[in-house]
């Protein structure tokens, strides 16, 4: 009998904000440890948190982004535990009345089709310190930099069946995120974390019992940790065992789960509302405000540059994984008027170069308008492909535009015909043997003369008026 | 409505507060009598009411998201009882 594996998932989002959610300390990240802990933070008595404006609108921008309801009144909350990186002893959550409720995310399944995800709710909340378990002579050393660090949490319901479809989630969420501004997701420093509530149970039949696993900090991890899980606990259920609610943690260096023991007591939060903060107010206004501000969502940007620019789903897809890359796309496509050659050379020699420097499109060498110019050269018969990657190149190290470097290297691609005739009459007058063997039947030796002509014209001869020339002169 | 001597030593824990075993039988009658109070609140009708988060009938001020703290490190740690590296040293917390 098959087993059905039924997933939700809580993604911690650190907010993009400047200064912490409670206080006006920096949130940037690296910085020495407690240098970016004040008295809020420190939870030293007599202070009071005031609440961050932008954190608030970060909130709203995600709800709207997910088709959520804004709540109008939304509360704070005290979540009480005891552990050395929560300075105060509890940490400001909401619990009742988030800011955002009942949004949704459409992802598209391997067959093609497309699921909707529920999204419970999204709320705003502090992050905790960090404790290092390093030697500090047999003692844990605390860093509160962290401490106060705005984070939204956003809740799935529990609509994922398979690991792959929970990726297919996360991965959906982290481009909004991203796009929103909202979020750097950077998940190496933190900033996009998930836990994974998993449980399994006969088709038909009520939820299982879940188990939390936590430490997920690559989409790599979060499937093989899903699945190991899966296993675990059918495995339990068909040896006569029972799954234990529990916190289970993942250890990607061995590949499994582990229970985190010790955690019972302390499941125990008594949530209650913080008496220094009072509930927040969001109007209609505040919400028209922020929704104004919205950019083209992902999705619908994906959509458009297939129907506008006909761009395949997969190219349209690569396009829009990130906001910036698709405004640059788009200055590229609209300057040279055709989007299929520009999608190329953005998927192709842009990306290819910024990831090899490690480096944002926003910090590109070759702007936009550069890019423009180069590939009107290709349009124009100027270049060939081929030679339009060397001086892309040569404009990457800062060697000029693109009609500069065509211009100081010479590169400029020979169409005239009459000069393409004599390096190919040359060409067959060199090599009497080739000609004579290709003559009677050698087909295969067309790509030897193509390789000599080219190379005697170092690479500028234009290729389909070389192609003419040499089939007909080869022909006799 | 009443409560457990058990209940009251396990609210106790998680609050980290320390009750003597010989005062134990004193806060199980106090909290109990709190909570009958409670009870009495309870059986007020409210449907209808809308929950209060806080007494005071206001909403929260916000603050622009602008860093206004310095680092105050020296002065913090000058008083945390052991610190290195810049770190707070606390008891260590895992086996």
């Amino acid at each position: 009998m098959e087993w059905e594996t039924v997933i939700g998932l809580e993604v911690h989002a650190q907010l993009s904000t400047n200064s912490k959610i409670f206080s006006g300390s920096s949130i940037a990240y690296g910085a020495e440890p407690n240098t970016q802990a004040n008295l809020v933070d420190l939870g030293m008595p007599g202070v009071l948190p005031v609440l961050n404006k932008k954190a608030v609108e970060m909130a709203i921008r995600l709800g709207l982004a997910i088709d959520a309801q804004i709540a109008p009144k939304s509360i704070f909350a005290r979540k009480n535990y005891f552990y050395p990186d929560l300075p105060k002893g509890y940490q400001i959550s909401q619990y009742e009345l988030p800011v955002v409720a009942n949004g949704h995310l459409d992802i598209e399944l391997e067959d093609g089709g497309a699921k909707r995800i529920g999204i419970t709710r999204a709320h705003l909340e502090e992050d905790a310190g960090k404790s290092l378990h390093e030697d500090f002579h047999g003692k844990t050393g605390i860093d509160l930099n962290r401490a106060g660090t705005p984070l939204l949490e956003i809740v799935s319901e529990p609509d994922m069946r398979s690991a792959k479809e929970a990726v297919a989630y996360l991965k959906k969420l982290h481009v909004l995120v991203r796009y929103l501004g909202v979020c750097d997701g950077n998940m190496q420093e933190g900033s996009f974390r998930c836990d994974a509530n998993v449980s399994v149970r006969r088709p038909g039949q009520p939820f299982g019992t879940r188990a939390e696993i936590k430490n997920l900090n690559s989409f790599k991890f979060i499937e093989r940790a899903i699945n190991y899980e899966v296993g675990r606990q059918i495995d339990l259920l068909e040896s006569g065992g029972k799954v234990v609610q529990e916190t289970r943690l993942y250890d990607p260096d061995r590949d499994e789960t582990r229970s985190m023991r010790g955690k019972e007591d302390a499941n125990d939060y008594r949530y209650f509302p913080d008496p220094d903060l009072l509930p927040v107010a969001i109007t209609a206004e505040d919400i028209a405000a922020v929704r104004a501000t919205l950019p083209e969502l992902p999705h619908v940007r994906m959509q458009r540059f297939m129907d506008a620019f006909g761009l395949s789903h997969y190219d349209a897809e690569l396009l829009t994984q990130n906001r910036e890359v698709a405004g640059y796309f788009e200055a590229v496509a609209s300057g040279c008027n055709d989007a299929k050659l520009a999608a190329n050379w953005v998927i192709g020699e842009v990306s290819k170069a910024l990831a090899d420097n490690g480096l944002e499109i926003a910090a590109s060498p070759v702007s936009s308008d550069a890019l423009v110019e180069l590939l009107k050269r290709i349009q124009d018969n100027t270049l060939s492909n081929k030679i339009a990657r060397d001086v892309f190149a040569a404009m990457w190290d800062g060697e000029g535009s693109a009609d500069e470097v065509i211009g100081r290297k010479g590169l400029k691609q020979i169409t005239d015909t009459s000069a393409i005739e004599a390096v190919i009459d040359e060409i067959i007058a060199n090599n009497p043997k080739q000609v004579e063997e290709y003559r009677s039947g050698k087909d295969k030796l067309f790509g030897f003369f193509v390789g000599q002509a080219m190379k005697a014209s170092k690479g500028k001869a234009n290729p389909a008026a070389l192609n003419d020339i040499l089939k007909k002169k080869l022909e006799g | 409505m009443s409560i457990s001597a058990e209940e009251v030593k396990k609210v106790a824990h998680l609050a980290r507060l320390a009750v003597p075993d010989e005062q134990l039988e004193g806060y199980v009658r106090n909290l109990s009598n709190i909570l009958k109070l409670v009870g009495q609140l309870q059986a007020v009708d409210t449907a209808g009411v809308e929950p209060m988060a806080h007494p005071l009938d206001m909403a929260q001020r916000l603050r622009e998201d602008v860093v206004t703290e310095n680092n105050h490190r020296e002065q913090y740690q000058a008083v945390a009882p052991e610190v290195e590296n810049g770190l707070y040293l606390v008891p260590k917390v895992i086996e």
